[in-house]
C-alpha cells in the first residue's frame, strides 16, 4: 500500500502560509504521477477548521494535531510530534516550505529519522528510477545542484514562489484524521518567551510576487519612503542591497543577496543598485527584472529585462503615479 | 566557559562559479574565505570569552587548505583548532558532516556551540541543526542576540516577519545570523600568536568512525549553471515618458500588473 506524499502545512495565526498552498498544489501533481495519496499534516491550536481549505488544494487526507502543546512552534515539540507521525505513517516523501520554521525543523527531523534531505529546492520532478529529483540553487544562485535522496522518506524543503498555486476546489472533501500530540520530555527544553511580528501590511520578502529594492543610489535612509509608496500601490515588498544595509540605511532583514535573502518574485525592481555579483545571486531567478540607475554602465542593466537610465528620485514617483492609474 | 565554534571554508562571495570538465564546481583559482556567517559565530564566542573567561575551540572539516581558515580564527583570538581531514570525506552529505562534527565536538568540553546559520556555498543550512540532534542537545537557529544567564541562554532569533525570544538550557547549538555582532579583523599580534597555537588534525579512525559508517543519504546527480540573462530593452526619453512606457510594457508585453 502506497503511503503517500506528505506536505507539512505551516500556519501563522490560523492563516495558511502561501508556500504551503504551493506545495499542496505541486504535491497533488506529483501524487497523481506516482499514483500515491497526498497527505497534509497541520499542527497548532485551533487548526481543525483549516482542514477544509487544505482538502480544497488537493489533499486526500488531512492529519490534524490540534493541541495547546503545539500552539507555538518550537523545534523540539514539532520534531517530536512529526517524528512519531512519520514513523507511523511511513510516507514516501515529506515536503516542507523553506521558511524560518521549515529551515529549523526539517534538518532536525531528518536527522532523527536518519534520512537525507534536500534544502531550499526550486524544482522537483518525479521519475521511476530517481523517484524525486530536486533542483536547488547553490552559491546563492550562481549554480544549481540536482540532488536525490537515497533512503525513504525523502525529506525536502521547497523555496516559496517555486511552484504555482492551484485554483482550490471547495467541493473536494478529504479524509480528516485527528492525532494527539505526545512530546518527549527532552524535546520540551526550549521555551518561547515572546514573539514579535513587525507590523507591516507588505508581503514577506521571500514570498512576495513583486519586490522593489533600493541600493547605494538611495543616498540615505530618509529616501526609502519613495520605494514604500510605490510598493504599496502594487502590493510589493521592499528590499535592499548589501551596500544600503551596511551603510545602516535599512534593517538587515530587508537585504537581498548571497548574504541576505534569496528571492524569486515575478517582478523585481532594482533602484540605484549597481548589480554586484553577490546581489545578483539573490535575485537573478526573478521572472522579470527592471533596473533604474543613473549609471548607464551599471552591471544590473546587463540582465535587466527593462532598464531606465536616469535619476531614480525623479522616475520612481512618476512610476508610482503610472501604477496608480493602472490600479484605478 | 568552554565554547566550541564550528566553521566552514567557503568560496569568496565575489567568486564566479564555473563547472570543470568533470561537471563539478571548479575550485581552481578561487579565493577561499571563512564562511561569512561563521565569522559572527567566532566573534560571539570571543566576546563571551572576554566577558566570562574560558576557552574557545574552533572545529572544521575538509582538506589541508582549511588550516588557513582555522588559523584566521586563531588569529582573531580563538585558543585551539581541530580539523577533521580524511580522504573518505571527499563529498559528504549533510548527514555525514553532522555525524563527523558531532563526534569531533564530543571530544571537547563545551557549554555552548556556535556556528553560522548557513554556509554561502551549498547553502543547505542543515549541518548545525543535525549536529545538535546527533549530540542530543537543543538548538536555536538564525540568532540575532545572545544573552547568557547562568545555565541557560535567552536568545532572540529571526523568524519570518519578526523575531522570537527563546529560553534554552545549555549546552545548546546557536546559529548566527547577520546582525548578531560586527566581526573583528585579525591584527598583527593575533596573526603571530596564531602560528603557535594548537591545530590538531584528526582522521575518521581517530574519531572511532570508518568510511563504511558514513554512507551518504543524499547525493548530487549533477550540477548546472543558470541560463545567462541578457540585457533587455533600455527605455529612452524624458523621465515622464519613460515611466509611462515602462508601465505599458509591464502590462502589455510582460503581462504583469
Amino acid at each position: 500500500m502506497a503511503k503517500g506524499i506528505w506536505v507539512i502545512v505551516e500556519q501563522r495565526n490560523l492563516e495558511i502560509r502561501k508556500v504551503s498552498l504551493e506545495l499542496l498544489s505541486q504535491g497533488r501533481i506529483l501524487a497523481n504521477q506516482m499514483s500515491e495519496p497526498l497527505v497534509a499534516v497541520i499542527l497548532g491550536k485551533g487548526v481543525a477548521g483549516l482542514a477544509g481549505t487544505i482538502s480544497g488544494y488537493g489533499a486526500d487526507k488531512v492529519i490534524v494535531v490540534d493541541d495547546e502543546k503545539v500552539a507555538d512552534y518550537t523545534t523540539g515539540s514539532y520534531t517530536s510530534v512529526l517524528n512519531q507521525l512519520i514513523r507511523k505513517g511511513e510516507p514516501q516523501a515529506v515536503l516542507i516550505g523553506n521558511t524560518a520554521i521549515g529551515k529549523d525543523l526539517a534538518p532536525r527531523l531528518a536527522h532523527r529519522l536518519g534520512v537525507g534531505m534536500v534544502s531550499d529546492c526550486t524544482g522537483m520532478e518525479y521519475d521511476e528510477t530517481t523517484f524525486l529529483a530536486f533542483k536547488r540553487p547553490i552559491y546563492g544562485g550562481k549554480a544549481f545542484a540536482h540532488a536525490a535522496v537515497n533512503v525513504r522518506p525523502v525529506l525536502a524543503t521547497i523555496r516559496p514562489n517555486s511552484f504555482p498555486m492551484a485554483v482550490p476546489d471547495p467541493s473536494r472533501q478529504g479524509e480528516v484524521v485527528s492525532e494527539t500530540a505526545t512530546i518527549e520530555a527532552a524535546d520540551l527544553q526550549a521555551i518561547v518567551k515572546e514573539i514579535v511580528i513587525a507590523a507591516s501590511k507588505r508581503p514577506e520578502l521571500t514570498e512576495a510576487d513583486i519586490i522593489i529594492s533600493g541600493g547605494r543610489g538611495m543616498k540615505g535612509p530618509e529616501n526609502y519612503h519613495i520605494l514604500e509608496e510605490c510598493a504599496d500601490v502594487i502590493g510589493a515588498a521592499v528590499g535592499a542591497s548589501r551596500a544600503a544595509v551596511d551603510a545602516g540605511w535599512i534593517e538587515q532583514k530587508f537585504q537581498v543577496g548571497q548574504t541576505g535573502k534569496t528571492v524569486s518574485p515575478t517582478l523585481y525592481i532594482a533602484c540605484g543598485i549597481s548589480g554586484a555579483i553577490q546581489h545578483l545571486a539573490g535575485m537573478g531567478s526573478s521572472k522579470v527584472i527592471i533596473a533604474i540607475n543613473k549609471d548607464s554602465e551599471a552591471n544590473i542593466f546587463n540582465l535587466a529585462d527593462y532598464g531606465i537610465v536616469g535619476d531614480l528620485f525623479e522616475i520612481i514617483p512618476l512610476l508610482t503615479a503610472e501604477f496608480k492609474k493602472l490600479a484605478s | 566557559m568552554n565554547i566550541v565554534v564550528c566553521i566552514k571554508q567557503t568560496f569568496d562571495t565575489e567568486a564566479k562559479i564555473v563547472l570543470g570538465a568533470n561537471g563539478k564546481i571548479d575550485t581552481a583559482g578561487v579565493k577561499l574565505i571563512m564562511n561569512p556567517y561563521d565569522e559572527y559565530a567566532v566573534e560571539e564566542a570571543l566576546r563571551i570569552k572576554e566577558k566570562v573567561g574560558g576557552e574557545v575551540t574552533v572545529v572544521s572539516m575538509g582538506g589541508d587548505r582549511v588550516q588557513e581558515t582555522l588559523r584566521t580564527a586563531l588569529a582573531m583570538g580563538c585558543d585551539k583548532a581541530v580539523l577533521v581531514s580524511d580522504p573518505a570525506l571527499e563529498s559528504p552529505d549533510e548527514w555525514v558532516s553532522a555525524e563527523v562534527l558531532a563526534k569531533a565536538v564530543a571530544q571537547i568540553p563545551y557549554e555552548i556551540i556556535l556556528t553560522g546559520r548557513i554556509a554561502v556555498d551549498d547553502g543547505s543550512s542543515q549541518v548545525a541543526v543535525r549536529m545538535a540532534e546527533a549530540l542530543g542537545i537543543p538548538s536555536v537557529s538564525s540568532v540575532l542576540k545572545l544573552d547568557l544567564q547562568g545555565s541557560k541562554a535567552l536568545v532572540t532569533r529571526e523568524i519570518d516577519g519578526g523575531t522570537e525570544v527563546i529560553e534554552v538550557p545549555l549546552p545548546a547549538v546557536i546559529t548566527a545570523q547577520k546582525g548578531l555582532n560586527e566581526p573583528r579583523y585579525p591584527n598583527m599580534p593575533g596573526i603571530m600568536k596564531a602560528k603557535k597555537k594548537e591545530l590538531k588534525m584528526l582522521t575518521l579512525n581517530e574519531l572511532g568512525l570508518t568510511g563504511a559508517d558514513l554512507g551518504p543519504r543524499a547525493s548530487i546527480i549533477r550540477y548546472s549553471l543558470p541560463n545567462p540573462r541578457s540585457a533587455g530593452k533600455k527605455i529612452a526619453g524624458e523621465a515622464a515618458d519613460a515611466a509611462k512606457e515602462l508601465s505599458r510594457l509591464l502590462r502589455e508585453e510582460a503581462k504583469i500588473l
